[in-house]
């Protein structure tokens, strides 16, 4: 790690004021962060540590939601008897995501903000525009198949690597930020990222200094909810592919949905595509098969990573069938 | 049970003796000596190319980095002999100098060395080290490389590269049912726990280094060949090994830049590989290409047989894969023939991990004998019956023991085999496609040259002392049995002293040939010393030498492999529910630790059929996945449930003992098994290891229709 | 940079340290304070050898700075005895061969203390099928919470069975 001055933040305001240096960094649990510095893929020169700040709540919202404190942790949040009862989607996503252990450090507004786990991102001695940029991306040519197939660039093909994020997109949560002059604002979780286009090093809409507070669940949909993800070994990896689904179904009929997908882009991805495509139709596996077709007409695949568009259609399926209870 | 005396310890379950050290963490290994500022802190700095010359180092910055001792380069390096020679007959004995010329032989070749009072200033120092390099083209895929491939002459365990037996190609030609295909498997990493670590420090013109190593006088050689020492100068000392697999057979530039290091600094100083650096700095298993071909008469009896491997090594090494070995000794078959061909690449060097040829060379092998059977309609278990053999066929010895049949059959059994459907996709549970499938192993044994000290204390215990190591495999346990069973001690009276070239040279933990190797040895020095108590005898030393292994017979451990699979139909998981493996390994010295060799084998089988593989990068010669997140190892949730199950059985003509080796017959075939339990439970015939889910889509989407 | 000091309290002993801000916890531990069980696999999070117990949860203490753990209560493998005598996880692991080589042994141990109370604290996992129940501490529920825990020498099998044997009373 290169040297950094290192800060205990004594304020919600003077973590911020502190921030808004181009080099400085909040860090909270580290997880991702500190792996990074290692790397001196990231390299702040000043590090504010938000761990004394409150934001390790999780409170009911006015509006019969939930408000989650950016510091509570993974576990916390997967653990928690309301979020489990209400919002099972979001305990499953966290609960797939990483090992205990890390989950026990890693926080709400960390796991939002975690980087891409792009091969060519973590080897430094390779082109990658996010890491560099201007210096191109090696991942376009080369092995890809964890790559993004949906909603990225010839600049950048970078997935997100967050299974907590792509069940609070399902859940339309809204991310509530303060910045160093006190403004605070409310973003919807699918507005929080910035697509690559040719500025991939530019991940969100979040300015320096801008601190996530807390993160806003919505009053839990009606319907199923189920998180589905599929990787390379049983337990502690990052998806291939996975969706989470909530699903109301009406006899044989789908009267809402809602269907978000991780692994394929650089944001958890929500598809409006899929969702219309299942309102009315039949509860069977062609109907899910179409609204898979539907979320993945724009997808393209770059080599390696070709399989996961069949692979997102199919574990869509897969989720929906389990949750509308289609044998 | 590790209280008091007992009758005949060899072959009990004891507790590991290093157990309670383990557990408690006192076990110390090589980074752990010399902590609080006992050592400064080195940190290599690996470039950036894949082949090339360093043209210039700026040091600059780094040497006024706070703290920084050192920054040594090609500039400032002292001299050392050139790595190699590459045709020496231990060739883990070589001289492995560090920065010793302007050359990049390969990606994350080591270019600099920083050392600092803190590893974090090391670190930070290291990152300000600027090389420029001129870069050359290189050769780095291994298949377009095939058609340029060379005939080694000799595989790495001295057989010849070539085998010929009968007429091949006619046979085949003209064999009445016949499967040919192309198995593919990829470049996998032995990924210790421990990454590759060395605490070196000089006493005069003594050097002693605290490294994590699976061999001893290998490495002590080696360094007194490096820096042109006397042999006696150098004193290896590993007492725990936090995992070998073969990586840690050759020493690396962590023990030879430490001691460096502590000669220009004066005082000791330490290192370990950083977990991106193991990728490139120490050694791989090749990648393979591998052609089957198996000829049978309807009958099922196997009229040709033929297995061609292709695969890699360093363009400055020598290193091939035994890949056909233990096609060469499996099954009975008329004509034969089995060939290597070795690529010379500029990547990092090809070497031993776990079973070396015969993981990835039975994983083609008994899959395609999978297929064979499909071909002719057989139950792949009476295919493998019809071909056994009780001499060795392209040798033509006598197995000294032989239960592959019985391990079959017996596995056959207790699995509930009979329950399989032969038609694949035939059995569901919910979403699940189950299947079942089954794999012979085998694994040749040798035995190795090992001497050891047993010295009668006048408390009355006795102490074994002997340069082995244990890697994990227990053999600190299995010496302390054999040692108190030819003394008649209670095993509690035992200790067991390894991992010091100051004792008796032995050679090491590899290829299975440790447990034999130096119970032996031990066993001749209790003898000996037994025997002369009487005429006021303390101590002893025996020894044991590879002729002490009767050559007129084949020594080879065997078993069979039996996995269920379940596949998810719709995104292509599998998930192996549970696995059985039937061994005739000799005799058992501790029923416990020897299952746990086995469990350990089989999840491995499961992990080169599933989850392993790198992959390397021909733009940059690199290898792709170079961290723990992306290199996939089989995890907790990857195992299903684990059987084990050891015939009664003692080679009669092999060690003094018995026993064979048993660190790699558990991962010889288990691959195999539940790659054919795959196909069983889907129809797909995965041939290009491992089976991750997108490979299974195609034959997925065609069941959907 | 500057060196900040930071008192941690390792195994209810408390220690005042002058730290470099970088070194990690796991460093700490073992390069400042000379307690070696905590073993460092990987350096980046992704094997849990280094995995210790701070405040009753276990983390990677590889992922995290020494100066943010002021005032916690950091247990590591060398605390876990009593009296002299193995804590049952360590009895169990030996008695069920749950190692090998060692290296991962005392995070996997770390790690299966933690997870005795999570589970007791009706934590669910990934392989728990109705995330609103508490689950039942199956073989799958063990090995999936254990999945953080890479062994090389891949001791699962007996891993899972030390764990089960204490969750269920186990004799030591």
């Amino acid at each position: 790690m290169k040297p950094f001055r290192y800060e205990r933040a004594g304020s919600l305001a003077s973590a911020c004021a502190s921030a808004t240096e181009p080099t400085a960094k909040f860090i909270a649990g580290g997880t991702n962060l500190l792996d990074l510095m290692k790397l001196q893929i990231e390299t702040p020169t000043h590090l504010v540590d938000i761990g004394p700040l409150p934001l390790a709540e999780i409170e009911e919202s006015a509006e019969g939601g939930l408000r989650i404190g950016a510091r509570v942790t993974n576990s916390a949040l997967a653990a928690d008897m309301r979020v489990r009862r209400r919002y099972p989607v979001l305990s499953q996503a966290i609960l797939a995501g990483a090992s205990a252990q890390l989950r026990n450090k890693a926080t709400t507004g960390g796991n939002l903000l975690q980087r891409t786990r792009c091969s060519y991102f973590y080897d430094t001695t390779k082109p990658c525009n996010k890491r560099m940029p201007g210096s191109g991306c090696a991942a376009l040519g080369g092995l890809n198949r964890m790559n993004a197939v949906i909603g990225v660039s010839s600049d950048c093909i970078a997935a997100h690597g967050s299974d907590m994020a792509v069940a609070m997109a399902a859940l339309d949560a809204r991310v509530e930020t303060v910045a160093a002059d006190g403004v605070t604002r409310t973003i919807p979780i699918d507005a929080l990222y910035r697509p690559p286009g040719n500025t991939p090093h530019i991940e969100t809409v979040l300015a320096p200094g801008e601190l996530i507070q807390s993160v806003v669940l919505p009053p839990p949909p009606p319907g199923q909810q189920l998180y589905r993800k599929v990787r390379d070994r049983a337990s502690f990896a990052f998806a291939l592919v996975s969706v989470a689904v909530v699903v109301t179904r009406e006899d044989d009929r789908v009267r809402a949905a809602r269907v978000a997908f991780g692994g394929i882009s650089y944001k958890p991805w929500r598809s409006a595509e899929a969702e219309a495509a299942l309102i009315g139709a039949t509860v069977t596996r062609a109907s899910f098969d179409a609204a898979g077709r539907a979320a993945l007409r724009d997808a393209r695949g770059y080599g390696y990573n070709d399989f996961k568009i069949p692979l997102a259609r199919r574990t869509l399926r897969a989720a929906l069938a389990d949750a509308t209870g289609v044998i | 049970m590790a209280e008091g005396k007992l009758a005949d310890p060899i072959g009990l379950p004891l507790d590991r003796v290093d157990g309670q050290l383990k557990v408690t963490g006192r076990a110390t290994y090589a980074f752990e000596y010399a902590t609080q500022g006992g050592a400064a802190y080195g940190v290599i700095v690996p470039s950036a190319i894949a082949k090339g010359r360093v043209v210039a180092v700026d040091v600059q910055e780094a040497q006024h980095a706070p703290g920084v001792l050192l920054v040594l380069t090609k500039d400032n390096a002292p001299p050392q002999t050139p790595w190699g020679p590459v045709d020496l007959p231990d060739r883990f004995a070589r001289a492995e100098p560090a920065l010793d010329s302007d050359e990049v032989r390969y990606f994350g070749f080591p270019v600099a060395f920083v050392v600092a009072e803190t590893f974090e200033e090391a670190n930070a120092a290291a990152a300000l080290v600027s090389v420029r390099c001129d870069s050359l083209p290189g050769q780095y895929d291994l298949h377009s490389a095939g058609p340029t491939a060379e005939d080694p002459g000799h595989i790495s365990d001295g057989a010849p590269a070539n085998s010929s037996v009968g007429d091949f190609e006619a046979a085949f030609a003209t064999a009445p049912v016949k499967i040919e295909a192309l198995y593919t498997t990829p470049y996998q990493n032995q990924a210790p726990m421990e990454p590759h670590a060395t605490m070196a420090v000089w006493e005069g013109q003594m050097l002693t280094v605290h490294t994590s190593a699976q061999l001893t006088t290998s490495p002590q050689e080696g360094l007194a060949r490096t820096f042109n020492i006397p042999k006696e100068n150098v004193r290896v000392v590993t007492r725990y090994i936090g995992g070998g697999f073969g990586s840690k057979l050759p020493f690396y530039v962590d023990a030879t830049l430490a001691a460096i290091g502590a000669r220009i600094v004066g005082r000791p100083v330490k290192l370990a590989m950083t977990r991106p650096q193991l990728f490139h700095m120490t050694t791989h298993r090749t990648a393979s290409e591998q052609r089957l071909r198996l000829g049978a008469d309807r009958d099922g009896r196997l009229t040709a047989y033929g297995q061609d491997a292709l695969v890699q090594c360093a363009r400055f090494d020598n290193y091939t894969e035994p890949v056909c070995g233990a096609a060469r000794m499996l099954y009975a078959a008329p004509n034969r023939l089995t060939r290597h061909r070795l690529a010379k690449l500029d990547l990092p060097r090809s070497d031993s991990m776990r079973a070396p040829g015969d993981a990835i060379g039975l994983l083609a092998l008994e899959c395609a004998m999978d297929e064979l059977a499909d071909a002719l309609g057989f139950d792949p278990v009476d295919l493998r019956l019809r071909n056994d053999t009780e001499i060795d066929p392209e040798r033509d010895r006598p197995f000294a023991s032989r239960h592959l049949a019985e391990a079959l059959r017996l596995g056959a059994a207790r699995f509930g085999w009979d329950k399989r459907i032969a038609k694949p996709a035939s059995v569901r549970d919910g979403r699940w496609l189950i299947g079942l499938g089954v794999a012979s192993a085998v694994r040749a044994d040798v035995l190795r040259s090992a001497t050891a000290r047993a010295r009668l204390e006048r408390d009355g215990r006795l102490t074994v002392e002997l340069a082995m190591t244990d890697i994990g495999t227990g053999t600190y346990t299995i010496l302390t049995q054999v040692a108190a069973e030819a003394m008649e001690l209670p095993v509690d009276r035992v200790t067991v002293r390894l991992g010091d070239t100051r004792f008796p040279p032995t050679a090491g933990s590899g290829g299975s040939f440790g447990a034999a190797t130096s119970s032996s040895a031990v066993l001749a020095a209790c003898r000996k010393l037994n025997a002369g108590l009487a005429l006021g005898l303390t101590e002893a030393e025996g020894s044991v030498t590879p002729a002490d292994l009767d050559d007129t017979y084949a020594h080879a451990g065997f078993g069979a492999h039996f996995a269920e699979a379940a596949v998810h139909r719709d995104t292509g998981e599998v998930r192996v529910r549970r696995m059985l493996g039937v061994f005739a390994a000799g005799r058992i010295l501790n029923a416990k630790t020897a299952r746990s060799q086995m469990i350990g084998g089989m999840t491995w089988g499961i992990g080169s059929a599933l989850i392993e593989e790198n992959h390397v990068d021909p733009r940059y010669g690199s290898f792709v996945n170079q961290d723990l997140a992306s290199y996939h190892v089989a995890v907790n949730a990857d195992v299903g449930s684990l059987d084990v199950m050891f015939l009664d059985e003692a080679d009669p003509h092999g060690s003094p003992l018995g026993s064979k080796g048993i660190g790699e017959l558990g991962i010889c075939g288990a691959g195999a098994a539940v790659i054919n339990a795959i196909h069983n439970a889907t129809g797909a015939r995965i041939r290009d290891m491992p089976a991750t889910p997108d490979k299974l889509l195609a034959t997925l989407e065609t069941l959907d229709a | 940079m500057h060196n900040e000091n930071v008192a941690l309290t390792v195994n209810g002993r408390r220690h005042a340290l002058d730290l470099d801000p970088r070194v990690t916890l796991l460093d700490a531990l073992r390069e400042n304070l000379g307690m070696t069980g905590t073993k460092k696999g990987c350096d980046q999070g992704q094997c849990g050898a280094c995995t210790v117990i701070v405040n009753g949860q276990r983390i990677n203490s590889c992922l995290t700075l020494a100066v943010m753990h002021a005032g916690d209560e950091i247990t590591t493998i060398e605390g876990l005895e009593e009296d002299g005598n193995l804590h049952p996880m360590q009895a169990a692991f030996v008695r069920h061969d749950g190692l090998q080589c060692g290296y991962c042994t005392p995070g996997q141990i770390c790690s299966a203390v933690a997870l005795l109370a999570e589970h007791k604290a009706g934590w669910p996992s990934y392989a728990t099928a109705d995330v609103a129940t508490a689950p039942v501490l199956t073989d799958g529920e063990i090995a999936e919470r254990m999945s953080g825990n890479v062994c090389r020498c891949s001791a699962y099998s007996n891993i899972v069975s030390a764990i089960r044997d204490v969750a269920e009373g186990g004799r030591i």
